[in-house]
């Protein structure tokens, strides 16, 4: 059995004259929660674009359980495998949580989506606000409404964009513990980017450093910190950064 | 293509309209106004022109086709635009859905959509102005057609410039059927456009609708030459529209403006 989930071959993207991508290599195991780290401008949000599909390679290839993501053909039958969150994507406002998850099951094609809805809505305590237009919602609430629309599919991979930037702690930890608890449970390979360097140390196996379209440095949490002889991830990022 | 990936699609817009009384009044609101604006008119022309002499509903009828052709093509970028507006673009994009599922579903909601709109206006016609757009028999719906494949196609285009170009070419997606109705030759004959005009226009479905539609309605008379040209440029235009949107689908991912549509 493949333990590769996702392959990042010799990634390269460039917009016009200026490359937000230079040559990243990487692979992730299956069932591993890997963190993205880096300065905004770095290449995160290109590289996880990719990932998805949702960016064409300037050259290079993302390999998604051994198979190209990039060629139409496939793209389709891995996104069905995948899901992703950030928070500059929202769900339609003006539908109820309800519906948007309806909606969203069926195109991923949820077997009992009833059954599943129902579930998801209780472990993320959304039930009271099953009948509420997203639009409605504290912060909180649409963020947990958005995980439960990226775990619907029981996703083999997901990608999160900063899932809990501007939660408060308390929420945010809630959706840590979540996502935590979830992954363990039912194996999913993970790539968080993330500027919450907590958030990084806690749930990921291993930590890629990225800065000016290039990784530059990886590791697990505890070595890149050894490494750099710094306290914590926090200090090891800005070393690395302004370094 | 699946069919619950299209139904799925279409049921988040048929949602939105449900979930919305104002909505719905929104869209009855305009195609009855236009009807109710164009009926007034024709019935002045009725009286003081030769050409729509005892022909009352000519006017009208064509004002309710051409509503009906505005509509199917708006309807299409409505639901694009609602996308982008509710920064729901990059979900949909990340769902395992195929752009021949897109069309398919945007197509059909459409459709939906524009009928929720002017049905209601056609209904008004006839106790208001005592017109029946019915009377032009089994060729209206091969007119209706026609309309609404050209109005597809519009939608199609200017959706392909919002996903090449992102929102800045949401003003486009206002004014494309403005640029085109005075080619169409809507409310006048094809012979009132100077000559070299006339030769673009017949470039355009439009023209060979809305005269066949004057001619059953003023003469009796059924071509279905001219209906069937009209069928034939349209599909035309519509295999193009598809293949143009498919380009910028590709477009937009080399460019990267999937991921950043919205912002």
């Amino acid at each position: 059995m493949n333990k590769v989930s996702i392959e990042v071959k010799n990634l390269k993207k460039f917009y016009n004259n200026s490359q937000a991508v230079k040559n990243i290599n990487f692979k992730i195991n299956k069932g591993s929660i890997v963190g993205l780290l880096g300065p905004n401008g770095c290449g995160k949000t290109t590289t996880i674009g990719m990932m998805l599909g949702l960016i064409k390679p300037t050259s290079g290839s993302v390999f998604i359980n051994g198979q190209d993501i990039d060629s139409e053909k496939n793209r389709t039958n891995l996104l069905e495998k995948m899901n992703f969150i950030s928070p500059y994507v929202e769900l339609p406002k003006r539908l109820t949580v309800e519906e948007n998850l309806k909606v969203y099951g069926r195109m991923y094609g949820v077997n009992n989506l009833g059954e599943k809805i129902n579930d998801l809505m209780e472990k993320l305590n959304l039930i009271e606000f099953k009948k509420r237009k997203t639009g409605e919602l504290s912060s909180g609430q649409k963020n947990r409404a958005s995980l439960a629309k990226a775990l619907i599919n029981d996703p083999e991979i997901l990608l999160l964009d900063e899932p809990t930037a501007s939660l408060d702690p308390d929420v945010g930890d809630y959706i840590r513990g979540y996502i935590e608890n979830f992954a363990s449970k039912k194996g999913t390979t993970i790539m968080l980017a993330s500027h919450n360097m907590n958030e990084v140390e806690r749930l990921c196996d291993e930590v890629m450093m990225m800065k000016n379209g290039i990784i530059i440095d990886k590791g697990t949490s505890k070595d890149l910190i050894s490494k750099h002889g710094r306290k914590n991830l926090e200090e090891t990022f800005l070393k690395i950064v302004r370094g | 293509m699946k069919l619950h990936r299209i139904y799925a699609l279409s049921l988040r817009h048929l949602y939105l309209i449900k979930g919305s009384f104002p909505r719905i009044l929104d869209l009855i609101y305009w195609p009855t106004i236009q009807i109710i604006l164009w009926g007034f008119i024709s019935q002045f022309f009725t009286m003081y022109s030769d050409y729509y002499n005892n022909t009352i509903g000519v006017i009208l009828s064509c004002a309710i086709l051409y509503d009906f052709l505005f509509r199917s093509s708006i309807s299409f970028n409505m639901l694009f635009l609602e996308e982008i507006w509710s920064r729901n673009f990059v979900n949909l994009f990340v769902a395992p859905l195929k752009i021949n599922e897109v069309i398919t579903a945007l197509t059909s909601t459409a459709l939906i959509r524009t009928l929720i709109g002017i049905i209601p206006a056609i209904i008004l016609m006839s106790p208001l102005f005592g017109v029946s757009l019915l009377k032009m028999g089994p060729p209206l719906f091969l007119l209706f057609l026609s309309l609404y494949l050209f109005g597809t196609t519009l939608g199609l285009l200017v959706t392909s410039g919002l996903l090449r170009y992102g929102p800045a070419f949401e003003n486009t997606a206002w004014s494309s059927l403005f640029l085109l109705a005075p080619l169409g030759c809507v409310y006048y004959p094809l012979s009132i456009l100077p000559e070299w005009l006339q030769i673009l226009a017949k470039g355009l479905p439009l023209v060979y609708i809305f005269e066949e539609a004057r001619s059953i309605l003023v003469n009796n008379v059924v071509n279905y030459n001219s209906i069937m040209t009209a069928l034939t440029l349209n599909l035309f235009y519509f295999i193009s529209a598809i293949i143009i949107f498919y380009l910028s689908f590709y477009g937009a991912r080399k460019k990267g403006t999937l991921i950043n549509m919205g912002e």
